[in-house]
């Protein structure tokens, strides 16, 4: 059953919904193949895939400027992959090859991409937080009207930097939209067990931040209030707090047996899935001919075969490179 | 010129604010208090609430603000008042500012300075009395100096915001209100080389920061004794200046390491195994080593001395000829 507000979204705007189904589904099918590829031990090291939450990323994305920072935390093939950063580079990269768009040196947690102004693929939960502030505390020191966007799990929330940031970023204006996804669990502990209060925007709040709560499964919700809140913030009108109710549909990482969580439960949020809400929404529309959704999928598919190729392909850094780029080569003395 | 080690250290920070826009100070009480040390007094009043910036009691978030700023464009320097509150920011310290441009395959870089204050300077007891410059020194992807003398003082910082990559100054809080003469010109200098203080033939007393002027006070009865020692400067504690390490150890065949650091993994280990792998065929006796002892510090534990726990040398006989007495604790 297609709600008669999301029937009406879709309609004003088919093309706008027609490209958010188009971006969910590349970070999809790039997931699955990135599990395919960890089953058969092509990939190495953490992986921790986003199927499931897809839409948090590509809201934002569509509401972003190139010269605006993002910054993400270990689980960001995604937001690299919405972000531009190219799906060959992000795959050479888990494989560890030289092709990757880090060298291989990171792989899978740690993407950075230059170009797109993609800051990580941090490891250490809300270790990216106080970046974030610095980045922004840098554009507004410049006076540049950039927006940092920080995205980072509910588990950041219990984290003592989680609150020295927000802090920090409200007390001095700074242009950051701080971005929650909350799935509901930090590995196998449930937001109840680790939070005396589990409103997430209040806390935000709570610093004189606007904070909102969105549904992080309606694509369309999250980029209208992504639009919004980027808008404020590059206005001027200081740190932006969305907080996105979201499920990861998978394991925590290639090595969880997922103890702590009903098969009934994550059952119920599969009804919710992103990517087929909005493409129903869509039919019903009549915005999604057969044909368009059959041309939307082949794109997908030879961009995720295009990527396993190119990575196919990539070679190793040599092992003389390991201590390259530990500091800037400096010219003769 | 007359001065002090705190106002040459501000006089260092004035001359970065006015050659360079991009550079600001940020830390704890360093704008209307004046810094805890009275380094930045005044600099408010000159360059504003803007650059130099008051922040809260929040270790991670400003020091992880100050990498962040560095990713931004800016040049940071962030002060943390004692190397004590730093391990509130070791996570951003460590896993962000050290690893970012090796993990990035170079893509960025963290053009930061970050100063503190270590030392036991004036029986604060456990908790604010730690020296863990050499702690530092063990991260690769920083840069550690330790300025002992006044030009450096005036100097390091300059050069130390030149440097593309991460860098924290260690200024020992006994050193602030040394004075002296300095060169009226007085400016940057270099942080990649050790300095021989003192030239000697018998020993080499290799020390660094807050203890450089204990070890030249102590080879001045050393020399009534027929003992000459030469005392050598670290300067840069990471990444160490291995020539002149070893050719100081070259010259005299002994050396005594002398840090306020704890014994056990110490910089003072580091140094004495270079140069047991690299010169021991110089060498005409063990290395030995002054450091604290291993224990936290106390308020009231070394009666006499009064300032550092640094254990009062003990004296016996050098193994391995010379005859030399031989200093070691
Ligand atoms: C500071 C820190 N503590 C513990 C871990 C181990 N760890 C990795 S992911 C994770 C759960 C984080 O959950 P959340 O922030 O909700 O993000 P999600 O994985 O759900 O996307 C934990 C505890 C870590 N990486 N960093
Ligand atoms: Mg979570």
């Amino acid at each position: 059953m297609i709600d008669e507000f999301t029937a009406r979204r879709v309609t004003a705007d088919p093309e706008r919904a027609r490209h958010l189904l188009l971006q969910m589904l590349r970070a999809r099918r790039f997931e699955e193949k990135c599990v395919e590829l960890y089953s058969a031990a092509k990939i190495r090291g953490f992986m921790h895939v986003y199927i499931g939450e897809e839409a948090v990323a590509a809201g934002v994305m569509a509401a972003l400027e190139p010269e605006d920072a993002v910054l993400a935390i270990y689980r960001e093939h995604g937001h690299a992959l919405l972000r531009g950063v190219l799906a060959g580079a992000i795959l050479a990269e888990m494989y560890g090859y030289e092709q990757g768009c880090c060298r291989g040196r990171g792989g899978s947690m740690h993407l950075f991409d230059a170009a797109t102004r993609f800051y990580g693929g941090n490891a250490i939960v809300a270790g990216g937080l106080p970046l974030a502030v610095g980045l922004a505390l840098a554009d507004k020191m410049a006076g540049r009207d950039r927006v940092t966007v920080c995205f980072f799990g509910e588990g950041a929330v219990a984290e003592g930097e989680f609150h020295e940031s927000i802090n920090l970023a409200a007390l001095w204006q700074l242009p950051v939209l701080f971005r929650c996804e909350n799935n509901l669990y930090a590995m196998g502990t449930a937001l109840g067990r680790s939070e005396s209060q589990t409103d997430i925007a209040l806390k935000a709040a709570a610093y004189e931040v606007p904070a909102w709560p969105v549904d992080g499964m309606d694509v369309l919700a999250v980029e209208e209030t992504a639009r919004r809140a980027v808008h404020m913030v590059r206005a001027g009108g200081g740190p932006h707090f969305l907080e996105l109710s979201t499920y990861r549909f998978r394991a925590h990482s290639m090595y969880d047996p997922e103890r702590y969580r009903e098969k009934a439960e994550v059952a119920t949020w599969l009804e919710r899935d992103p990517i087929d809400l909005l493409r129903a929404a869509l039919e019903a529309a009549g915005e999604l001919p057969a044909k368009t959704w059959a041309a939307v999928q082949g794109e997908v598919d030879s961009e995720v075969q295009a990527a396993v190729e190119f990575a196919k392909a990539g070679t190793p850094e040599p092992v003389e490179d390991l201590t390259r780029f530990l500091y800037t080569e400096r010219g003769p003395k | 010129m007359k001065t002090t080690y705190r106002e040459a250290m501000r006089a260092a920070i004035r001359e970065a604010m006015t050659r360079d826009d991009r550079v600001f100070l940020m830390g704890e009480d360093v704008g209307r208090y004046g810094g805890c040390f009275a380094v930045s007094l005044g600099l408010l009043e000159e360059f504003g609430p803007e650059r130099i910036r008051d922040t809260p009691l929040s270790e991670s978030g400003f020091v992880g603000a100050g990498i962040g700023a560095a990713l931004g464009g800016m040049r940071p320097i962030v002060e943390i008042m004692t190397v004590n509150f730093s391990l509130l920011a070791l996570d951003q310290i460590m896993n962000n500012a050290a690893t970012l441009r090796h993990m990035s395959g170079g893509q960025f870089s963290v053009p930061l300075v970050i100063r503190m204050t270590p030392g036991a300077g004036r029986q604060l007891a456990a908790q604010h009395s730690h020296s863990l410059e050499g702690w530092y020194a063990h991260i690769p992807g920083l840069r550690i100096l330790t300025p002992s003398t006044l030009e450096d003082a005036r100097g390091m910082l300059w050069t130390a915001l030149q440097d593309p990559d991460p860098v924290l100054i260690f200024e020992h809080g006994s050193l602030y209100n040394v004075a002296g003469e300095i060169a009226d010109d007085a400016g940057a200098v270099d942080i990649d080389t050790a300095a021989v203080r003192r030239s000697g033939r018998d020993v080499s007393l290799i020390t660094y920061g807050g203890t450089l002027q204990i070890t030249l006070d102590a080879a001045e009865p050393l020399a009534q004794e027929g003992i000459d020692a030469e005392v050598f400067d670290l300067r840069t504690l990471r990444p160490l200046d291995d020539a002149a390490i070893l050719a100081t150890v070259a010259r005299t065949h002994r050396a005594v390491i002398v840090d306020e650091g704890w014994r056990s993994g110490s910089i003072s280990a580091e140094v004495s195994a270079r140069i047991t792998e690299s010169a021991f065929f110089d060498l005409d006796a063990p290395v030995g080593r002054v450091c604290s002892v291993d224990s936290a510090a106390a308020l009231r534990q070394a009666p006499g001395t009064g300032r550092t726990p640094l254990r009062r040398p003990r004296r016996r006989r050098g193994p391995g000829g010379g005859g030399h007495p031989w200093v070691t604790s």
